[in-house]
């Protein structure tokens, strides 16, 4: 009895204090529905991961997987992305410790990084098509362009996003705003690597392997 | 002993004054994911390569390489954690976990049956021949 009334007493505890401090702030509120925006993005990409593994086999008479993937290339894409990812994260280390120069410094170190993943992918790309492996040729190539570009066209839109972050944080400084939307690019840019880490697994490793 | 009420922000190491107390930990727990990456992509690259394993066990060997290089990815670069401060944070992505798995589980299974129990597009052709 006297441990129910217990457990009660702390229950109740516990309501008032999170009904006290109010609404979350603003940081939590907008971080969490990015984060949920996130989640949706990787639901749209499980779509086109279900699509490219269904379509993997219809290569209509024209070039398979092994064939056309090259694994350096690959390997040196995913090495690029994944310390951009890792610079990303210390950019985030020197907002929060608001130290102006670092965060330019990796901001740079990460676009660059960035950069150069898409100009390997970009160079895949128009190597295939040169060779005659375009999207209209092949359920499989056109799955494979749809899945790959899409993840590409994010990384894209990342760029340019981190173009105008640093623009506002030579323009406003750290204010509460630039310091949200900075962590939001942040939480982009880790799940871009996320869907790589799948994307080079099923289409490339999975695909040679095979 | 601090009570948390609110939610941890997605991302997010902890509140900002413990961030700025703790950072040269925050560098720490980056690089010790940056390094599990490396380790697991390593190990990936090299399972589909080699000829030392059992073929048909390979995809899955991947697949497990892949899972887990998510999860270290979830853990030291999001900050996901199981602490009580972030219960929404995965509470979503138990739910957007649960929807992947039922796009792609659902896609394979329905379009495995169809190819089994549909007669392929040459077969129709023959048949239509036949008249």
């Amino acid at each position: 009895m006297n441990v129910a009334v217990a457990v009660h007493d702390v229950e109740r505890e516990a309501l008032i204090s999170a009904t006290e401090a109010g609404p979350a702030p603003k940081r939590i509120v907008v971080a969490y529905g990015f984060w949920i925006f996130i989640l949706s993005d990787m639901v749209m990409f499980s779509a086109l991961f279900a699509g490219y593994a269904v379509l993997v086999h219809a290569t209509a008479g024209g070039q398979t997987g092994p064939e056309l993937f090259h694994q350096v290339g690959v390997a040196v894409e995913t090495a690029c992305l994944l310390a951009s990812s890792y610079s990303c994260g210390l950019m985030s280390l020197a907002i929060s410790a608001r130290r102006r120069l670092a965060t330019y410094f990796f901001a740079v170190v990460t676009f660059m990084l960035g950069a150069a993943f898409l100009a390997f992918e970009i160079r895949e790309f128009v190597s295939m098509i040169a060779i005659g492996a375009s999207p209209q040729r092949s359920a499989f190539l056109s799955a494979f362009f749809t899945l790959v570009g899409c993840h590409g066209l994010h990384v894209t839109v990342g760029l340019i996003w981190l173009i105008v972050m640093m623009a506002q944080v030579a323009i406003k400084g750290f204010r509460a705003a630039v310091q949200r939307r900075l962590l939001c690019f942040s939480l982009f840019w880790h799940a871009l690597d996320i869907i790589w880490v799948g994307l080079f697994t099923v289409v490339y490793l999975m695909g040679v392997s095979q | 002993m601090t009570t948390t009420v609110h939610d941890r922000a997605p991302g997010d190491t902890s509140t900002s004054a413990e961030a700025q107390a703790a950072g040269a930990a925050s560098v720490l727990v980056y690089t010790i994911g940056l390094l599990l990456a490396v380790v697991l992509t390593a190990t990936s690259f090299w399972v589909a390569n080699t000829s030392l394993l059992w073929v048909p066990g390979v995809p899955l060997g991947l697949a497990v390489l892949a899972i887990a290089q998510i999860g270290v990815h979830l853990v030291f670069f999001l900050h996901v954690t199981t602490g009580p401060d972030n219960t929404n944070n995965v509470l979503a992505l138990a739910f957007g976990v649960l929807i992947v798995a039922l796009v792609i589980a659902g896609s394979l299974w329905i379009m495995a049956n169809l190819n089994e129990n549909m007669m392929s597009s040459t077969e129709l052709m023959n048949l239509q021949m036949q008249h």
